[in-house]
């Protein structure tokens, strides 16, 4: 921070004298102005704007919840399922707690996918913002990594039999693989090591990893300053008096009241789902896991939580042995890929426009349609396996992999607008 | 612009979706929407009744305490002298009254029944229990149209009598056989009453839905109040979003 002379507080009234003395000791009042009161964002932000900020929100709910579910939670695979039970019978207002938590599992997925659709609407990992969307992209692996350590707790069929065919994938891996499925469990099936361990990754481990990375993608994003709907920098176009930029607003008070109503509005979905319908028919509890975890009994349909069908249909959907290598093999390496190909995505596009209202048909056409395939897969996810699906499901892998592969050459080839001087309404 | 992106994603839908909708789906056995309503105590305390009487000794319910039967209008002495058959204390766990030696010398431990109606859901259960019928091929002498080859016999055959499945070939108004798409004759089945009970058709459906209805309720007991805290939170919540819209627009006003 620049070396001015700090200033005593006084706005604080009868609070002036404690702040003064903390400010000359800590860098108080210079973080809330470059990262609130003098952090200028555009002032176009729209509707897609609102869902980093009920991330943040969710991972809080979720940090929540989870210390009073760890407060009565048993991890110990002959006592887990009935504690969850007990702390949705028997704990006051355990049930409430609780279907927060698993709503809020579910809803902190829909607000990260929504996230990353804005920033696939608008160019938002494109230079300067590489790094921030690389962080972005880790905090999307970590959560799905909290998923689904956090998915074996409550111990039911679909807990035991969805870990043991994610941990199964694993042994497919060429030569090491059955070891390291081994290692991984601690034991030759799920039990009660593998409960112990993914406990432990799950209330500590990837929580303390997934808030360093969320301070790390803020403080990237602030370094760099937000993108917008139009996908230009505000800051080429600063006040000569000020050097603020001309079409930025300080973060506070606009963005956060804003941000304010948007937490209202979501707070009345999230109530609407966890009050009055919080399996939601079976997507968000599935009803499988209200059977307690039986390792002698196999379920017929083993389905993941919904937001990892998309990637569990790509998985399923290779079924060919290409080389002699195990078409299994294969289907991990595909939805590996699928995954980690996100991270490419600053550097496949080469749109001389970032934001999707100054990029040509093409590139509209293909987000579109790779939207489609994504949900057509992810509903695929939640299905049995058969022949007709199965086809579907490849043409979406194809298309999947296609909106990524081609996106070097079509966004060249697209024919863009110019982009506008000044932020547009 | 958003229209326009909305209208794209619908023609590529419309366009993606169509193999979807032609794959069509596992024929499953159609399931009868279960009459019950949880608020409903008398109902909720037959079926209590019920459930104890009948389902407990073989199958627990080991995650409900018999003192949360407080919850649907019965005294903790009611509880105690008349359904506490399984444990001593009405605070305990409502646990199978057979032995766990018993059950496996006879038929291997029943299910736990605590959450069965969260896992099967109640339109299951009230189609299952109206559902038995007499089977000589099986071992217990029963067998069940929405669980083939059921592996429990029919505990309350003596209130609804024996029954026997009746298939019949669908006719059309000239009598003629039907058949579906694939060229199979189209069949339907029926049951038909060899031994009445001794209760009525009506009176049986009254006792398996105060049945399916307590095992509702069983599963999860603070399903009413959750939905009564639910409708206080949304309106908290409605007027929180009325509010905070109100000020975003009061302070937003001198942003052009």
């Amino acid at each position: 921070m620049a070396a001015t002379e700090k200033q005593p507080i006084t706005f604080a009234g009868p609070f002036n004298g404690i702040l003064t003395w903390v400010d000359e000791r800590f860098p108080l009042m210079a973080t809330l102005k470059s990262h609130l009161t003098e952090y200028y964002a555009p002032k176009n932000f729209n509707f897609w704007y609102y869902f980093g900020s009920l991330a943040l929100l969710v991972f809080v709910l979720q940090i929540l919840t989870g210390i009073f579910l760890t407060m009565n939670y048993k991890p110990d695979a002959s006592l887990a399922f009935a504690s969850v039970e007990y702390i949705m019978r028997d704990v006051s207002w355990g049930w409430l707690i609780r279907y927060m938590h698993s709503t809020g599992a579910s809803f902190f997925f829909v607000c990260v996918y929504l996230h990353m659709f804005r920033g696939l609407l608008y160019g938002s990992y494109r230079k300067p913002r590489e790094l921030l969307w690389i962080f972005g992209m880790l905090i999307f692996l970590c959560l799905m990594g909290e998923a689904f350590f956090g998915y074996l707790l409550p111990w039911g069929q679909m807990s035991y039999w969805g870990a043991q065919v994610i941990v199964n994938l694993f042994a497919a891996i060429p030569l090491v693989g059955e070891q390291l499925a081994i290692w991984i469990r601690g034991d030759y099936v799920i039990s009660d090591a593998t409960l112990n361990r993914f406990f432990a990754f799950h209330v500590i481990a990837l929580p303390l990893v997934l808030a360093g990375l969320v301070a790390a993608h803020l403080l990237a994003l602030h370094e760099v300053g937000s993108n917008n709907p139009d996908g230009i920098e505000i800051k080429n176009n600063k006040d000569p008096k000020t050097g603020i930029p001309l079409d930025g607003i300080p973060f506070h008070p606009y963005y956060t009241v804003k941000d304010i109503f948007g937490v209202a509005v979501f707070m009345l979905v999230f109530a609407i789902i966890v009050f009055f319908a919080p399996e939601l028919g079976g997507y968000f509890l599935e009803y499988n896991n209200f059977i307690a975890a039986d390792p002698l009994r196999t379920p017929q349909h083993i389905a993941p939580v919904w937001y990892f069908t998309p990637y569990y249909s790509i998985l399923r959907a290779n079924t060919v042995n290409f080389f002699w290598i195990d078409a299994k093999v294969w289907g991990v390496i595909a939805m590996g890929v699928s995954v980690m190909i996100f991270f490419l995505l600053p550097w496949l596009d080469r749109s001389p426009a970032k934001s999707i209202r100054y990029r040509g048909p093409i590139f509209k056409a293909a987000l579109a349609i790779f939207i489609v395939c994504f949900f057509i897969l992810g509903y695929l996810g939640t299905q049995g396996v058969s022949e007709g699906k199965t086809l579907v499901a490849q043409v979406c892998t194809i298309i999947y992999f296609l909106f990524f592969l081609l996106m070097p050459w079509y966004t060249r080839v697209d024919k863009c607008k110019p982009e506008p001087e000044r932020v547009t309404k | 612009m958003m229209n326009r992106m909305l209208a794209v994603l619908a023609c590529a839908s419309a366009f993606l979706s169509i193999p979807v909708g032609a794959l069509g789906s596992e024929a499953e056995v159609k399931l009868e929407p279960a009459p019950i309503d949880v608020r409903d105590a008398a109902s909720l305390q037959a079926g209590a009744r019920t459930f104890v009487n009948y389902c407990l000794n073989c199958h627990g319910a080991s995650l409900m305490r018999y003192n949360r039967l407080v919850d649907i209008g019965l005294t903790e002495q009611q509880i105690k002298d008349n359904l506490l058959f399984t444990a001593d204390k009405v605070g305990e766990m409502m646990n199978v009254a057979m032995t766990r030696k018993d059950a496996a010398d006879w038929f291997g431990p029943a299910p736990d029944l605590s959450l069965i109606a969260r896992s099967r859901g109640p339109d299951w259960l009230w189609t299952y229990f109206r559902g038995f019928y007499r089977d000589p091929k099986s071992a217990t002498g029963w067998n069940n149209t929405v669980f083939a080859g059921v592996g429990m016999p029919h505990v309350l055959w003596q209130l609804q009598g024996d029954r026997v499945l009746r298939e019949e070939t669908v006719k059309d108004s000239a009598g003629r056989e039907v058949k579906d798409s694939h060229g199979n004759v189209s069949k339907t089945v029926r049951f038909e009453t060899v031994r009445p009970g001794t209760l009525s058709p009506v009176e049986y459906d009254t006792v398996v839905r105060d049945l399916v209805n307590y095992m509702t309720w069983m599963a999860e007991p603070n399903q009413v109040l959750r939905k009564q805290v639910g409708i206080w939170v949304i309106f908290v919540l409605r007027i929180l979003v009325s509010l905070s819209y109100a000020l975003y627009k009061e302070l937003w006003k001198d942003v052009h």
